[in-house]
């Protein structure tokens, strides 16, 4: 009888081994227990006011929640590229820098440092994101139809985006006064929670809703799976790949007005660096097979916060943050090792080795 | 007509795409110097190109290799930054010699070619991620090494990095009317060794075609019986040992160690690559194509420069334009290629 009772509290838990979700929730518990006893005011949630004399919520659960913010919009985009073509877009920094660019290049108009602002905040947004999507496009195309690996045709954007960016405001460097456009990146008065994480909320309810009503998600699948069979089928894998290259113009676009709105202003070479190693290594602790296929778009979301948990957390033992990409890469090879078939065959079966060993005691 | 139409139909990938290259370069350097004045045509011009990018040429060659291979490595660029920031605080603040820099250099380079080598030949590992990882490693690690970019003062070092050859037949009059002869420097002699030795291992060794079979089709190179998780991991090894060496000749021509040394300097040597002819898929591709991708690249940066458009972001925006250019024509000749096989 107890027997029967431990062989299926093991199975349950062998079960949640094996979901996927489980390897961002495991990472999430590693960071939280080792700050938990190195420093547990890591946890502090303080209310305060800023200089505005509006009530903010600050510590570093809210940096997380706020910096993660634009890496989850980001993952979702980079998910649905990644299960659709097998392969990652590394243009992303560069693409927040056009998107960026673009939308203060809208709000200026022709001066630099204006007054007040020459368009209505929506306006400059729009079209920020159809700028982005084009970026998208493009990208899209040169992996859908002229059939060239994703990361290398992404390349080309990823060498041109930042001088792109430049050249959109003939490389000066806007700086937008009026408040209402840092509430973007920052605090709405009154609301003590910081916005980005609202928008990261919109972008979720929207790629739930368009999962669970429409065929992106298992197309994208499909096509990933095996392209050739989707094609019998009567899928376009081509036009699936384009898609999603949009969507991620879409994310990007988003990303970019949350990244410009923090500083009200743009630094090119600077803005976004490293994210798209952040993005992909997103998805990769999403559990998320790189090479494409199937995906899970909460996994990827909340391996996004899990990211800004370790970098926040590195942040607060004073590494520098251009040494931080040393760590996240070690990171990163540790992950990719371990979901690779050898490594897994070589784990599962000393598990079931432990298991036996256990079975024999328990005989014995 | 029709056995010129022949001759073009029988020609092979390799050599189309290295026969583009050429005349894409020679156009351009006939193009510079018919629209940019005399300056292009001092030999010397063409001899500082020579000196600006051996450590270029060298990085570009260990690229080719693995994506000959079906690879392919983004971490050279972050790899010689590494190196040159190490050699750097070696010889400043321990007061090594330069030999032993050498060594490190060599080594640093060894370390990433077979680590990542490992992880993509065995462990089957998509090799961009293995070196994008190792890319921001190489970077984060340079930073960790020193901060502050800072010049190195080494007696022996700068001996060795002023020494100038010069070469024999080639030289202008200058504005005093004296005669002075055109120079290289120790890299370009590297550079060129390394571009000829690449070029006969790959041409006329057992070695060298299995690399190229492994490129091509790693099935059916499996089938003739080639030890294809050796070979792949060997175009790696071979890559980062490149790789080390570059970032050393790289050293020796700026003598300084920064963390913002050669960045995207691994996006110019993939770019150099490509318009050099090889081709992503893997299995074609030829050094003296990667040479010639090297020096169009560059000629096109000094066009851009002397031509006054001198603002960073135009040299960014013209190697994109060009990588672009090369990546579609590479899908056209492919889209070919089918054709022909139907």
């Amino acid at each position: 009888m107890q027997n029967k009772e431990m062989k299926s509290l093991s199975e349950s838990v062998m079960k949640l081994f094996r979901k996927q979700i489980f390897i961002p929730i495991a990472a999430l518990l590693v960071l939280a227990v080792f700050n938990l006893i190195t420093d547990p005011s890591f946890f502090k949630i303080t209310l305060g006011y800023n200089s505005v004399g509006d009530p903010v919520l600050s510590g570093y659960l809210m940096t997380i929640l706020d910096y993660g913010s634009e890496l989850a919009i980001l993952a979702i985009g980079m998910t649905l590229v990644t299960a659709a073509t097998g392969g990652q877009d590394i243009s992303v920094g560069a693409g927040i820098a056009i998107a960026g660019s673009v939308v203060l290049r809208v709000l200026c108009g022709t001066d630099s440092r204006p007054e007040t602002l020459q368009a209505p905040i929506i306006v400059a947004f729009l079209i920020s994101c159809v700028v982005a999507m084009l970026f998208g496009a493009f990208n899209g195309a040169l992996v859908a139809y002229f059939k060239i690996q994703p990361m290398v045709a992404t390349l080309i954007l990823f060498t041109a985006g930042r001088s792109i960016a430049a050249w959109i405001n003939n490389n000066e460097l806007p700086i937008i006064s009026d408040p209402t456009f840092s509430y973007f990146g920052g605090f709405i008065p009154g609301i003590p929670v910081p916005t980005p994480f609202f928008i990261a909320v919109a972008c979720m309810v929207i790629i739930a809703l368009v999962l669970k009503f429409t065929t992106l998600g298992l197309y994208t699948q499909s096509v990933g799976i095996n392209e050739s069979s989707s094609r019998l089928n009567g899928l376009n894998p081509a036009f699936i790949k384009f898609i999603t290259f949009v969507i991620l113009g879409l994310c990007v676009a988003v990303a970019g007005l949350i990244k410009v709105s923090r500083l009200s202003s743009i630094n090119y070479s600077v803005i976004a660096k490293d994210i798209e190693m952040d993005a992909i290594l997103a998805v990769a602790l999403g559990g998320n097979a790189l090479s494409g296929g199937k995906f899970n778009m909460t996994a990827s979301i909340l391996g996004a916060y899990v990211i800004q948990f370790l970098t926040t957390t590195l942040y607060k033992f004073n590494v520098q943050s251009d040494a931080l990409s040393a760590y996240k890469a070690v990171v990163v090879i540790v992950l990719v090792v371990l979901s690779t078939p050898v490594v897994r065959e070589f784990l599962s079966g000393l598990g079931k080795k432990i298991k036996a060993m256990i079975h024999v005691k328990e005989v014995g | 007509m029709n056995r010129i139409k022949d001759k073009f139909k029988n020609i092979t990938d390799t050599n189309l795409l290295l026969l583009i290259t050429v005349v894409v370069f020679f156009a351009m350097y006939i193009g510079a110097i018919l629209f940019q004045g005399k300056g292009f045509l001092k030999p010397q011009t063409f001899f500082n190109i020579l000196n600006a990018n051996a450590s270029l040429i060298i990085l570009a060659c260990g690229l080719s290799l693995v994506m000959i291979t079906g690879g392919i490595d983004i971490s050279v660029g972050g790899v010689t930054a590494l190196v040159s920031m190490c050699c750097a605080v070696y010889l400043d603040y321990k007061g090594g010699n330069v030999f032993v820099s050498m060594l490190i250099a060599l080594a640093i380079g060894l370390a990433f070619g077979i680590v990542q080598g490992f992880l993509v030949a065995y462990l089957d590992i998509q090799p961009f991620i293995v070196t994008l990882a190792g890319m921001f490693f190489a970077r984060g690690m340079t930073t960790i090494v020193n901060t502050n970019p800072f010049n190195v003062a080494n007696e022996n070092f700068v001996a060795l990095k002023e020494t100038r050859i010069t070469v024999p037949g080639f030289g202008s009059v200058n504005k005093l009317g004296n005669y002075v002869p055109a120079y290289i420097e120790i890299g370009v002699v590297v550079a060129l060794l390394t571009v000829i030795i690449l070029f006969c291992v790959l041409r006329w060794t057992k070695l060298g075609r299995s690399f190229y079979a492994v490129g091509g089709n790693s099935q059916s190179a499996l089938m003739l019986g080639i030890n294809v998780k050796r070979t792949k991991f060997l175009s790696h090894l071979i890559c980062g040992l490149l790789a080390g060496i570059g970032g050393f000749v790289y050293f020796l021509h700026v003598g300084s160690g920064s963390a913002s040394h050669a960045s995207g300097m691994e996006m110019n040597a993939i770019a150099s690559s490509i318009i050099g002819g090889t081709m992503l898929t893997g299995g074609v591709g030829n050094i003296i194509g990667t040479f010639f991708g090297v020096l169009s690249l560059s000629t096109i940066q000094n066009i851009v420069s002397s031509a006054g458009l001198d603002q960073a972001w135009w040299t960014g925006i013209t190697i994109a334009a060009m990588l672009c250019l090369f990546l579609v024509i590479q899908s056209v000749v492919m889209a070919r290629k089918q054709k022909t096989e139907k």
